[in-house]
């Protein structure tokens, strides 16, 4: 092979001088210059409808652009306005509550489920599969049937519940403060568990069996099976998973539109449902970009806790960058 | 509700608590039946219960008849034996259900279909033509895929205006692929990294170009993880719901989520029908999809998570 292509090359060399291979044959064939043209779709779309906007968004928070009228700048009213606002902290306070207790249960329940899953059963693959369909069914389409079960009326869940004589009368389940957020919550945490879970469970999978006959003719408990083998190299993916989970809870807009649309009395209007209530809804776009905003330096937080959760492996493992 | 919560929750500690008091065992085939019936089955039929209730309750809610879906007391709530396709039908002929059903169809796959070339090329270039700043790239890209819509739809409303797509399918087939392209960019990137380099360098020398590299040899090779990248995009685009409801407001141009949101909740107190048969019609597609292409669907998610 080598051999061929040097004899055709002499040839070449011999036949043709150098000067034939014009600039333009060596930009053909420049890693950068093809990279450019590669990279030019992806750009374009990133840098016209991501960028742009995100730059422009942090720009109107501090202007009080309306719709239909370009804002002046006016510094950080926006945000001084918002800071004396009780709705705005009412809904921040709601946003890390949600995210809190949800991203905590969704982690729990998704971690149990993905234990169970990765035991010997019947049916495996179906099971598996059908625990997703909760995640690929439009959350607005499941939240809209969550909105008839929390009916304060004929909710099924307050009839069996009366019937099995637990309960007097109708739970209120979104019109009373406290229900509606731990309603919305439970929606929310039913909708992101099967994500947690199977992708928890391909985790697992890849954890080798013979660790495991290795713990057990060490004597290893059950308990002690799963805390120092399965979960020190489960450790990765949960703080991916994890990561995601949280910021998608954080930023979530869907289920709380569908269910309460932030009430009653603001008690489940997250930051994002209040940006559009006070940005498209009200008009007032410059206050609406400062809440989303405001979202920025959370939403940081929560990558670099799990960047670091990465960096604290990859140190455990002595890997080096990949 | 939140009460129901509470036992599930506390059951892997009691799961856990049990078998911690067991020293002798750990293998799994070595358990009994009936304690593979606390541990293992009860709880996992108690999940899925609760997983799988609501889309009962919408199929069974679509189709009961309305004097059945309001008295709980007269009938049995929990099974109907006079099924009527009365909502749906009336779904699918007396409103613009299907022309929703169209345009989230349509917008569905010009998205997906845009994003998956723009990442085949980027994905293609950031992996195999690795030009100066290529990691770089890379890792914004995947900062890209951080960015929620939740804090871009008010300033894209406005680029979207300026640009002069407000109110037209464009709008969503434009600013889709910014949710997409980060993710499917990650997916296909490591897809094309298990694709031996050795192929490559043989069509090199043999004159081939990086166009015909790509079209002939990499993208033939990558059909599985074009078809999981394929796959996990639709579905995100057909659950997209902030960008459909800021950047349209004429009805026959919305989006099954939107349109049912917005149009199906009038003061009638008859509407759980329809309701309930336009969300199952509108998760019909999808299923049945996910169905045909569970194992894709399923490497798209995980494969993400893991790079």
């Amino acid at each position: 092979m080598t051999d061929m292509a040097e004899l055709a090359l002499k040839s070449a060399v011999a036949d043709r001088p150098v000067p034939d291979v014009s600039p333009w044959d060596r930009l053909k064939v420049n890693r950068d210059w093809l990279g450019l043209w590669f990279m030019l779709p992806t750009a374009a779309f990133l840098l016209l409808f991501l960028a742009y906007p995100l730059g422009l968004g942090v720009w109107l928070s501090f202007t009080d652009a309306r719709i239909g009228r370009p804002g002046e700048f006016v510094g950080i009213e926006n945000y001084e306005w918002l800071w004396d606002d009780s709705v705005f902290w009412l809904s921040v306070f709601n946003t890390l509550l949600y995210t809190g207790v949800a991203s905590t249960f969704k982690f729990a329940i998704g971690l149990y489920l993905a234990l169970l899953l990765n035991q010997h059963l019947p049916f495996k693959a179906i099971i598996r599969a059908v625990v997703l369909i909760p995640f690929i069914v439009p959350t607005v389409l499941s939240a809209i049937a969550f909105w008839w079960i929390f009916d304060s009326q004929f909710s099924i869940v307050s009839w069996s519940l009366r019937k099995l004589g637990l309960i007097a009368s109708n739970i209120d389940f979104l019109g009373n403060i406290w229900n509606a957020r731990w309603s919305v919550i439970f929606a929310n945490i039913w909708r992101g568990v099967p994500f947690v879970a199977i992708t928890l469970l391909a985790g697992l999978q890849t954890v080798s069996p013979s660790l495991y006959e290795a713990a057990t003719i060490d004597g290893a408990s059950r308990w002690q099976m799963f805390r120092y083998v399965t979960y020190p190299l489960l450790t990765p993916i949960i703080a991916v998973v994890m990561t995601f989970s949280v910021l998608f809870t954080f930023t979530d807009f869907q289920l709380i539109w569908v269910l309460t649309r932030g009430g009653p009395a603001n008690a489940t209007h997250l930051m994002a449902t209040l940006g559009y209530q006070r940005a498209i809804g009200g008009g007032y776009l410059g206050e609406g970009s400062a809440i989303a905003t405001a979202m920025i330096p959370f939403l940081l937080a929560a990558i670099l806790i799990s960047w670091f959760g990465l960096q604290r492996r990859k140190w455990q493992h002595g890997e080096s960058n990949d | 509700m939140t009460d129901a919560l509470v036992p599930k929750v506390a059951s892997p500690k009691a799961v856990l608590a049990a078998v911690t008091a067991d020293h002798s065992e750990g293998m799994g085939y070595l358990e009994t039946l009936p304690r593979r019936l606390v541990t293992l089955y009860l709880p996992l039929s108690l999940i899925l219960l609760v997983l799988l209730f609501p889309f009962y309750w919408m199929a069974l809610t679509a189709i009961k008849p309305d004097e059945q879906l309001l008295d709980l007391d007269r009938f049995n709530p929990f099974w109907t034996w006079t099924p009527t396709f009365k909502h749906i039908y009336k779904l699918l002929w007396e409103t613009y259900y299907p022309s929703w059903l169209l345009n989230t169809m349509v917008v569905a796959i010009a998205a997906t279909s845009l994003s998956i070339i723009a990442s085949v090329l980027a994905a293609y270039a950031i992996v195999r033509l690795r030009y100066r700043g290529a990691q770089w790239v890379g890792a914004a890209i995947f900062l890209a895929y951080l960015i929620p819509p939740s804090i871009l739809f008010i300033p894209l409303a406005t680029v979207v205006f300026q640009y002069g797509l407000f109110d037209t399918p464009f709008a969503l087939i434009l600013t889709y692929p910014t949710i997409l392209i980060p993710f499917s960019t990650w997916l296909l990137m490591g897809y094309f990294k298990t694709i031996p380099y050795e192929l490559e360098e043989c069509a090199l020398i043999d004159g081939a170009s990086r166009w015909q590299i790509l079209v002939k040899i990499i993208l033939p090779l990558a059909i599985p993880g074009l078809i999981s990248a394929f796959i996990f995009c639709f579905t995100l685009c057909w659950n997209e719901f902030i960008y459909a409801l800021t950047f349209i407001s004429s009805t026959q141009y919305k989006t099954v989520p939107v349109a049912i949101v917005n149009e199906f909740v009038d003061g009638d107190i008859y509407r759980w029908g329809s309701l309930m048969a336009g969300a199952l019609v509108g998760s019909l597609p999808l299923v049945i999809l996910y169905a045909l292409f569970v194992e894709h669907y399923v490497s798209a998610m995980t494969g993400a998570v893991k790079e």
